[in-house]
């Protein structure tokens, strides 16, 4: 039961930001600050969720860091999404492999 | 680009290639929620609710950990923030024949992908477009999540200890590039990144729940970078 409301809340907070805006706002947004604001939101968000919980989302720290240097070193290169992640999930299967 | 009013059919030819990212993203979603303790009809249902990754993420570790529910609503508002500016930018292309109702179905599916491809088209856009464009990457996004899930709960512990990565991958693929292109980006990533840090092993910061700490590294870090290196316009 518990799980549902969190994920009425969830699924309506998402929903939320996504239809204001839509049916609320028909003139576009003026404030320089909040549109600048807005679009930092998805690095800053994305940057903190994955370091440090990234360090410890594998078996041992040791292959962590070899994935993320591999998804680094790919994302670099512009790779896809798809690539970086797959790429960093099978050298954290090998380094673990060699640890183990 | 496109002359003639583009139709249903065109939106679900052009929402293919999303589905089918959608499908691994999705895929490793259900693995990494069942892997967390959820049932597998919970897990695949938060997909067909939500139709977010990154929110869906953060969401299930907000759920195992046990938050307040404000934490849930506060870390999702922050997360999911970027889609009220895609709704906002979406809102100026509908053609007139949009209803309200129409709007708030459509509002369900604004995501990062769909906005994307739904932005570069050179007309207005007509409501049997959008549903198009929604309707297979809502499915792939479904049944990937379902795949994941009942796939998840049989693979050995050194499978998942690997997959359990490929969110964190998929997130540096998004983020790295950009921030390769722009200090400020760069300036921002790196800030809100020291800040979580700082949550994480500083005594007394780290009573802190993750969720709570997120929403502080984001808002700080993107407010400074909105003061110090405001966005152009774009026109």
């Amino acid at each position: 039961m518990k799980h549902l409301i969190y994920i009425i809340i969830m699924a309506g907070v998402t929903y939320l930001t996504r239809m204001l805006p839509m049916v609320i706002f028909k003139k576009k947004i003026e404030s320089t600050f909040i549109k600048s604001f807005l679009y930092y939101i998805p690095y800053a968000v994305l940057g903190a969720m994955t370091f440090p919980a990234i360090l410890s989302s594998t078996s041992s720290v040791y292959s962590a860091i070899a994935g993320a240097a591999v998804a680094i070193i790919l994302a670099l290169k512009e790779k896809s999404l798809i690539t970086v992640a797959i790429s960093a999930s099978l050298t954290v299967y090998i380094v673990e492999l060699i640890l183990f | 680009m496109d002359s003639i009013q583009p139709g249903y059919k065109d939106g679900i030819k052009d929402g293919i290639p999303i589905a089918l990212g959608y499908l691994s993203v999705s895929f490793t979603f259900g693995i990494m929620a069942v892997n967390a303790g959820l049932p597998v009809w919970l897990t695949v249902l938060i997909s067909m609710t939500n139709l977010t990754s990154a929110g869906q993420f953060s969401g299930v570790g907000t759920i195992i950990s046990g938050a307040p529910y404000i934490e849930m609503a506060l870390t999702q508002l922050v997360i999911n923030l970027r889609y009220s500016l895609m709704s906002l930018s979406l809102s100026q292309k509908l053609d007139k024949s949009f209803t309200n109702r129409q709007r708030l179905i459509l509002s369900f599916g604004v995501t990062d992908e769909i906005f994307a491809v739904a932005s570069q088209k050179s007309n207005e856009i007509n409501i049997k477009y959008m549903y198009g464009l929604i309707t297979l990457p809502y499915w792939g996004w479904a049944i990937g999540t379902l795949i994941g899930a009942v796939a998840g709960s049989i693979l050995p512990e050194s499978l998942s200890s690997a997959l359990n990565i490929a969110i964190y991958g998929m997130f540096i693929a998004i983020i790295v590039p950009p921030a390769r292109k722009s200090r400020p980006v760069l300036g921002v990533i790196l800030l809100s990144v020291a800040i979580s840090f700082l949550f994480k092993y500083m005594p007394y910061l780290n009573n802190l729940s993750g969720g709570l700490a997120i929403i502080i590294c984001a808002i700080v870090a993107s407010s400074l970078g909105a003061i110090l290196s405001p966005v152009k316009e774009e026109t």
